[in-house]
């Protein structure tokens, strides 16, 4: 459990966003993909994944449509739309500016200050 | 069709959720079946693979309910859902809902039905077209001493000469013999101007009115109209009713036509049988004042023409009576006039009315008050005892809010359903009052159907009250702290000196106590009242009541028949004495003339030494209704017209004129018209108009030399007094069959004249019960509870070998010194409440050491009856019981 970091506040949004860029993908699919890429150091219950995905189809960031997995089970599919795509974008650039103050702030030595 | 449209609305949004629920459930379930497939994979059992599976899921419901918040949360299936929960919550503690519910019911109803009360004597105007431009015309301005009562000569002067009014209307009560065929009865009527139905508006149901055009001259216009409830129950609806000769008094009537349904004249308490033009008052009512200026017994009502304020038209009507007060000195010399709401007798009975009703409206605010206090420990002892599941529900996660939503959904159930009982009570209730006919001898009935208003109120306060006291708890949620209190097990620190629960308590006590002073000060006030002297005594008599100007009888024929009746009635067996009276005191109908001292030459109104009751008796009446006769001598049959006048009079008369009773004998007075008397006697005094009276002066004077028809026989006998009234109305009936005689008991003829004081103390003594039953619910709730919390600790106690008063001093000290607390204040406040109360019931005072002493009792055997039950349970804690629970 020490390896694993608490997700900060409005972060698994970006996240499940960034996984729904890949291509059309079901929850359980981007769930893998969001541990997959960030190398199963985040600590998110699979359930909390949902509030969030209802919460973006509604913003009309994501669509969703039924259809049926690899697994052969029936499964609901996200993904981008227009406007998600460009949310993306946005909140990526956002992200990593502050990312950058960040750990430029960190960075600093203390005589710089 | 906007119903229809929303019900479909609402039928596809509870549609639409639960396919939104099914394809989120399947889409859930699918996650955890990817997640097992995935397991399985790694080598272990399909089930242990979905058990690992549902764990790392998470929160499946919590998750569920986030997603549906997420989608936008249908605020209509939130409200559902927490109806559903309140319901399922109030169903699981049955006691605490019955309680709470009849604790509102109790409040919502009483304050309902006074409300309705209210409604419909003081708040709706009078049922007839634009009657908030109607006024009666009171004689008496400002600090002046006002009364209804006019003379027609005035009404004439007013009706001509203003320029404020549209219409100026005259009318009387009257009670009159009518006759449609063999059947003599006494009727109740109204005697009208020709203008009443004009100016107040009425159209006819069937025929026509009279009209000022059918007045010319007395007894020109013999027409009745009907009043439609009369029509209906006397004439059987029959259309041909109308165009029919009646005979009244002897005199023969055509009925015009019937008045509409519901319209019962220009008085809210009185239902009529008929109305006739006030032309025919000789005919009518026996004797014509047409056009005597100081027979002051009409009612006037006026409406205003549109934009003329009552101000200015009571500066009007000013004129008008400068211009009386020249013409007329001797009767008119002081006038003014005043502009009052019509209704109830202008302010006569209309003042001490509101008073008496606004007075009853504060109590039942109180009742409501007490009520919620109640209510308000409820709710707080409630959510008290819930804190340990509100703290779990928080640490699983629900939001302060959700809860407090809950606890609120759950006050409005408890206040709709509590305001629906306590609707529903008031409505049986104000039927069966508005249906209620107080006295036996005259229409008087008062519709207190409740309309929207009363419904509006009831509800709104309901709810308001259910609010505001559901909303006492919402600190203890806020302030929650659910690691604290599943850890401990308790609210946290406990012991502070002072709680809201207590205060409420404090308050709910003193509310009672007031109301409990103020029905003990009543009850007491009517008990003293009815053991007051009446100077007369009503046990063991019969009266016998008529106007013998029904039958046709006048002048000398009157008196002949009067004597005859009385040597008749003194034959049957078993009677001790008969007297006749014309107005029998305490029988709502009164006469009181201005008497000045014999040295007075200038006899204006203003002059006058005193203003007594005046009544003319038979010699055989101060023996009859038992008044003593305290010196001097009786009348005999010998006081007629052709001897010296003479009177008997009251102590308090003797006194206003004579200074004191000894010098009265032998000494004269006189009437306005220059008649001297001699006064030859004194009696008791007595009570004459009403009980609650402070002594009146009151002079008898002998019924041959002022004869009157209207008779009233008193029957004493040694009998039962059945017996006595059976046979002497078949003695009256063979006299003469025209005369419609009322034949009853003088003690169920004191009804009417006991009624306000009774209705006054009865609905005082309700509303000091309920206060009562709400303290004892009160005291209850908070002693029950401070046990059962507390019964661990008690249980520990007595097996530490405490002593029982030490237990009851731990268990209850606390409630009984609240008890005390609160009585203590509601009685100071009860003192200064029965002031008000001590116009309406007769000697109400609190500074009486019964009525004192009866309230600390009443508090102290109240607090035992609450407390007794809790104490009990407080005994009987068994040690080991308790331990070994936990």
């Amino acid at each position: 459990m020490a390896d694993q970091a608490q997700l900060l506040p409005g972060t698994l949004d970006l996240l499940i966003l960034r996984a729904a860029s890949l291509g059309p993908l079901h929850g359980y699919g981007i769930l893998l993909h969001i541990e997959q890429i960030s190398g199963n150091t985040l600590l998110i219950e699979q359930g909390a994944l949902y509030p969030g995905l209802f919460r973006l189809v509604r913003q009309g960031l994501l669509k969703a449509n039924w259809g049926t997995s690899e697994n052969n089970r029936r499964a609901k599919f996200y993904e981008l739309t227009t406007t998600g795509r460009k949310r993306l974008r946005e909140e990526t650039d956002n992200w990593n500016r502050l990312v950058a103050a960040i750990a430029s702030a960190l960075a600093m030595r203390p005589e710089e200050i | 069709m906007r119903l229809f449209a929303s019900l479909r609305s609402l039928a596809t949004a509870l549609f639409h959720r639960s396919q939104v629920n099914a394809e989120m459930e399947e889409e859930l379930r699918s996650h955890i079946q990817h997640r097992a497939d995935d397991l399985q994979r790694s080598g272990i059992s399909r089930a242990e693979a979905e058990r690992h599976a549902r764990i790392e899921f998470g929160g499946y419901v919590k998750y569920k309910e986030q997603s549906h918040e997420a989608l936008g949360g249908n605020l209509l299936e939130t409200i559902l859902q927490d109806l559903r929960i309140a319901f399922r919550k109030l169903r699981k503690s049955p006691n605490f809902t019955v309680v709470a519910v009849s604790t509102l019911a109790l409040g919502i109803g009483a304050n309902a039905v006074v409300f309705g009360v209210m409604n419909a004597l003081i708040l709706r105007p009078l049922d007839l077209p634009d009657a908030k431009n109607l006024y009666m015309i009171e004689r008496g301005q400002g600090s002046q001493e006002s009364s209804p009562m006019q003379s027609f000569p005035d009404y004439r002067d007013l009706r001509d000469r203003n320029r404020s009014f549209n219409g100026l209307i005259a009318y009387d009560i009257e009670t009159a013999g009518l006759d449609t065929g063999g059947n003599p009865s006494a009727v109740w009527l109204y005697e009208a101007s020709g203008n009443y139905f004009d100016v107040l508006g009425i159209q006819p149901h069937l025929g026509r009115f009279f009209h000022s055009s059918d007045e010319r001259g007395p007894n020109s216009a013999p027409y009745i109209v009907l009043s439609y409830a009369n029509w209906q129950s006397h004439f059987n609806s029959d259309r041909g009713a109308v165009g029919r000769t009646v005979q009244l008094n002897k005199h023969p009537y055509t009925i015009l036509g019937v008045a509409p349904p519901g319209f019962r004249g220009t008085e809210l308490y009185f239902n009529p049988d008929f109305w006739v033009p006030m032309v025919d008052q000789e005919q009518v009512a026996g004797a014509s004042g047409l056009e005597d200026r100081a027979a002051r017994s009409t009612w006037l009502v006026g409406r205003l023409k549109p934009g003329v304020t009552a101000a200015q038209a009571e500066s009007d009507l000013d004129s008008i009576a400068a211009y009386m007060g020249k013409a007329y000195p001797k009767e008119d010399g002081q006038a003014r006039f005043s502009l009052v709401r019509p209704g109830l007798l202008g302010n006569m009975l209309g003042r001490p009315v509101r008073a008496f009703v606004s007075g009853l409206m504060v109590l039942a605010a109180l009742i409501l008050l007490a009520a919620c206090a109640n209510l308000g420990s409820l709710f707080a002892a409630r959510a008290a005892d819930r804190t340990k599941e509100t703290a779990l529900r928080l640490a699983l996660g629900s939001t302060r809010q959700r809860i407090l939503r809950q606890m609120l959904t759950e006050a409005v159930l408890i206040s709709i359903a509590g305001g629906a009982v306590g609707v529903l009570a008031s409505l049986t209730l104000l039927r069966w009052l508005s249906a209620w006919q107080p006295l036996s001898n005259m229409p008087i009935n008062v519709p207190v159907n409740p309309d929207l208003t009363v419904y509006a109120v009831a509800l709104l306060l309901a709810l308001a009250s259910g609010l505001l006291f559901g909303i006492v708890p919402v600190r203890q949620v806020l302030r929650a702290n659910p690691y604290q209190i599943v850890k401990s097990g308790s609210t946290g620190p406990a012991g502070r000196r002072f709680s809201a629960r207590d205060l409420l308590l404090v308050l709910q006590i003193s509310v009672c106590a007031v109301l409990v002073t103020s029905s003990l000060v009543a009850v007491r006030g009517m008990a003293r009242s009815l053991g007051s002297n009446f100077g007369f005594q009503p046990q063991g008599a019969v009266l016998a009541s008529t106007d013998l100007d029904m039958a046709g009888y006048s002048g000398d024929r009157l008196t002949v028949m009067q004597r005859r009746a009385i040597d008749t009635l003194e034959t049957l067996p078993g009677v001790t004495a008969v007297g006749l009276i014309d107005r029998l005191p305490l029988s709502m109908e009164w006469d009181e003339e201005a008497v000045f001292k014999d040295n007075a030459s200038d006899l204006r109104v203003s002059n006058e030494a005193a203003e007594p009751e005046m009544q003319a008796v038979s010699p055989g009446y101060l023996r009859a209704a038992g008044t003593a006769l305290l010196a001097g001598r009786n009348f005999t049959w010998h006081d007629d017209s052709k001897s010296p006048r003479v009177a008997i009079v009251n102590q308090e008369f003797a006194r206003e004129l004579f200074g004191s009773e000894g010098a009265a004998i032998g000494g004269y007075f006189k009437k306005q018209d220059g008649r001297r008397f001699q006064v030859v006697g004194i009696v008791e005094d007595g009570k004459y108009k009403t009980i609650t009276e402070a002594p009146e002066p009151a002079a008898f004077l002998p019924i041959l030399q002022s004869p009157s028809s209207s008779t009233w026989l008193v029957v004493r006998s040694n009998r039962d007094p059945q017996q006595v009234a059976a046979a002497t109305r078949s003695a009256l009936r063979g006299l003469d069959e025209a005369i419609p005689f009322t034949i009853q008991t003088w003690d169920r003829h004191l009804d009417s004249a006991l009624f306000a004081s009774r209705v006054a103390t009865a609905s005082l003594g309700v509303l000091g019960g309920l206060g009562a039953m709400l303290a004892v619910t009160g005291i209850f709730g908070m002693a029950s509870y401070s046990v059962s919390k507390r019964l661990r600790e008690l249980g520990i106690r007595i097996a530490l070998g405490a002593q029982r008063k030490e237990v009851l001093s731990a268990a209850l000290g606390r409630a009984f010194r609240l008890l005390a607390f609160g009585s203590a204040a509601g009685l100071i406040l009860g003192i200064a409440a029965t002031r008000v109360l001590a116009y309406i019931v007769y000697q109400a005072t609190p500074r009486d050491p019964l009525v004192l002493a009866g309230v600390v009792m009443t508090m102290l055997l109240l607090g035992l009856l609450a407390t007794s039950i809790p104490a009990y349970r407080a005994l009987k804690a068994d040690p080991l019981m308790l331990l070994r629970e936990e």
